[in-house]
């Protein structure tokens, strides 16, 4: 049999395929297809938060000492952050590389 | 026994939506649907139907609306036709994918261009694969009882799917018929009040209709094909009951003087009452001709169409669409492959007639089935031709 990557049999759907559990877009990792990275150069860092207002997909939180954690499981690598940082700090360089 | 009253079929239509006792009605008029959700409107105002009537602004919102509300756990019921349909066409995909199990009428009528309000069934046939069960009656006492099926049907928790109930617009929605009319009493017992398996309520929140990833869109879509299929045993089993209940008969297939017939006719809706004058005719002639007409056209009655086809040897088939540029009308085409690769498979000959409210008569039955001897003698004939067209 060919190779499926389906993640449920068509039996074990949901009626209608509602998701019934709060809080489940938590389980899809929307990082894990990223071609670039965003890389934060803390010298340049002056902890606006601007990153972390724009990111579409909530990847940076504020830290204890005013930096911003990046989370790479949710990271698509869109760009944006680096696109807004009023500092160049952050740098997009290619996955693998 | 309900007593039979002279009714104009589209009221019927909205009395049966009314003795089914309807929680929300959203449609948008259009010609010939006009009557039944006018007289629907008129029956919430009096306060004969305890319903919300939402007059939505287009057919795009109306079926929107009553995704919403059969997703909020209200019966539903709506009614269109012709662009009207069309307008819909987006939403009809969804109300199957999210389980909602609205009924609603199409008065069939002709698609522009040109602009046309009269009757054929170029509405209904564009959506064919909308993932809807979709029956056909023939008369008026049938769209009285096939709405009240559908509801029954449609509610069943192993279906929690849509239906369309199809009439022929003008024809028959708007013809005076004896229908025997059953109280909204009288369906209770028949039909029993809608219980929802999935709801949308702010108590327990759900999510519905997101998005469908590769992973698992190709499972949504074969769960939506194996309840529809799966489908027909409740369709037949509702009508069982139905003929327990009042003691009208109905079937996935109508046949009528198919015993030692040569020759078959297929047809559907309203016109097979013409199609019988016919098939009598040229019984009378000496000609030997049954008609076969499909009361229900989604899920596809596999088994009984074939079942009734064993042993004919001419099929003549009869659309009232055109398929630009395919290989004859949507039911030749369909009926012809159902039948491929059958035992006995007999020659199919496929006919569009009665396009846009032209006239469909007894002599034109009678030149069909005629060619599709001709051909089938020959052993060859057009893919399929129009009948009553005009050259010069
Ligand atoms: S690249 Fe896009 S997704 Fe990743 S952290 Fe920056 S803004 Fe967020
Ligand atoms: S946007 Fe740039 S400067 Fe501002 S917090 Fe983020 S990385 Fe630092």
């Amino acid at each position: 049999m060919a190779k499926v990557d389906a993640i449920i049999g068509w039996r074990n759907l949901e009626i209608g395929c509602a998701i019934t559990e709060p809080g489940s877009s938590r389980k899809l990792r929307t990082g894990d297809w990223r071609s670039q990275r965003p890389v934060t150069d803390r010298k340049k860092c002056i902890k606006c938060g601007m990153c972390w207002i724009f990111c579409p997909d909530i990847v940076y939180s504020p830290l204890r000492s005013g930096f911003y954690k990046w989370d790479g499981e949710y990271c698509k690598g869109c760009g944006i952050c680096a696109h807004e940082c009023p500092k160049d700090a952050i740098t997009m360089v290619t996955e693998g590389d | 026994m309900p007593k039979r009253v002279g009714i104009e079929v589209s009221l019927a239509a909205s009395e049966a939506a009314c003795a089914a006792d309807t929680d929300v009605v959203a449609a948008y008029p259009i010609t010939p649907q006009t009557h039944i959700v006018e007289h629907l409107s008129e029956l919430v105002a009096d306060g004969k139907l305890d319903a919300e009537f939402v007059p939505v602004e287009s057919e795009h919102s109306a079926m929107s609306v009553c995704v919403g509300s059969s997703a909020a756990g209200a019966r539903t019921f709506t009614a269109t036709s012709s662009q009207g349909l069309a307008l819909m066409h987006e939403i009809l995909f969804i109300a199957p994918a999210l389980r909602t199990p609205i009924v609603m009428v199409v008065a069939n009528r002709a698609l522009s261009g040109p602009i046309s309000i009269w009757n054929d069934h170029s509405d209904i046939m564009a959506e064919r694969d909308v993932g809807w069960i979709q029956t056909f009656a023939e008369n008026g006492q049938e769209v009285f009882d096939l709405i009240i099926h559908a509801f029954r049907v449609a509610e069943d928790p192993e279906v929690l799917l849509p239906i369309m109930v199809n009439l022929d617009g003008f024809t028959l929605s708007h013809v005076i018929e004896p229908i025997e009319m059953l109280s909204a009493s009288e369906v209770k017992r028949y039909l029993k009040p809608y219980k929802p398996q999935m709801v949308l309520d702010p108590k327990k929140p759900v999510t519905m209709g997101p998005v469908g990833m590769p992973e698992v869109y190709t499972e949504a879509k074969r769960q939506i094909e194996a309840l529809l299929q799966g489908s027909k045993k409740v369709v037949v089993k509702a009508w069982k009951e139905f003929a327990k209940h009042y003691g009208r008969t109905y079937k996935p297939i109508e046949t009528y003087r198919m015993k030692g017939a040569e020759v078959v006719l297929l047809t559907m809706g309203s016109v097979s009452e013409t199609a019988m004058t016919a098939v009598d005719r040229m019984w009378d002639k000496g000609m030997r001709v049954g008609l076969l007409r499909f009361r229900l056209w989604r899920p596809f009655p596999l088994q009984e169409f074939r079942r009734a086809m064993r042993g004919v040897k001419v099929l003549a088939v009869m659309d009232r669409a055109i398929s630009y540029g395919g290989l004859g009308g949507p039911v030749f085409t369909e009926v012809r492959s159902a039948l491929y690769g059958t035992f006995e498979q007999p020659q199919v000959f496929g006919f569009v007639a009665g396009l846009g409210g032209r006239d469909i008569t007894v002599d034109m039955f009678e030149e069909m089935v005629k060619k599709a001897i001709r051909y089938a003698k020959r052993g060859k004939g057009p893919t399929y031709e129009m009948i009553g067209v005009r050259e010069r």
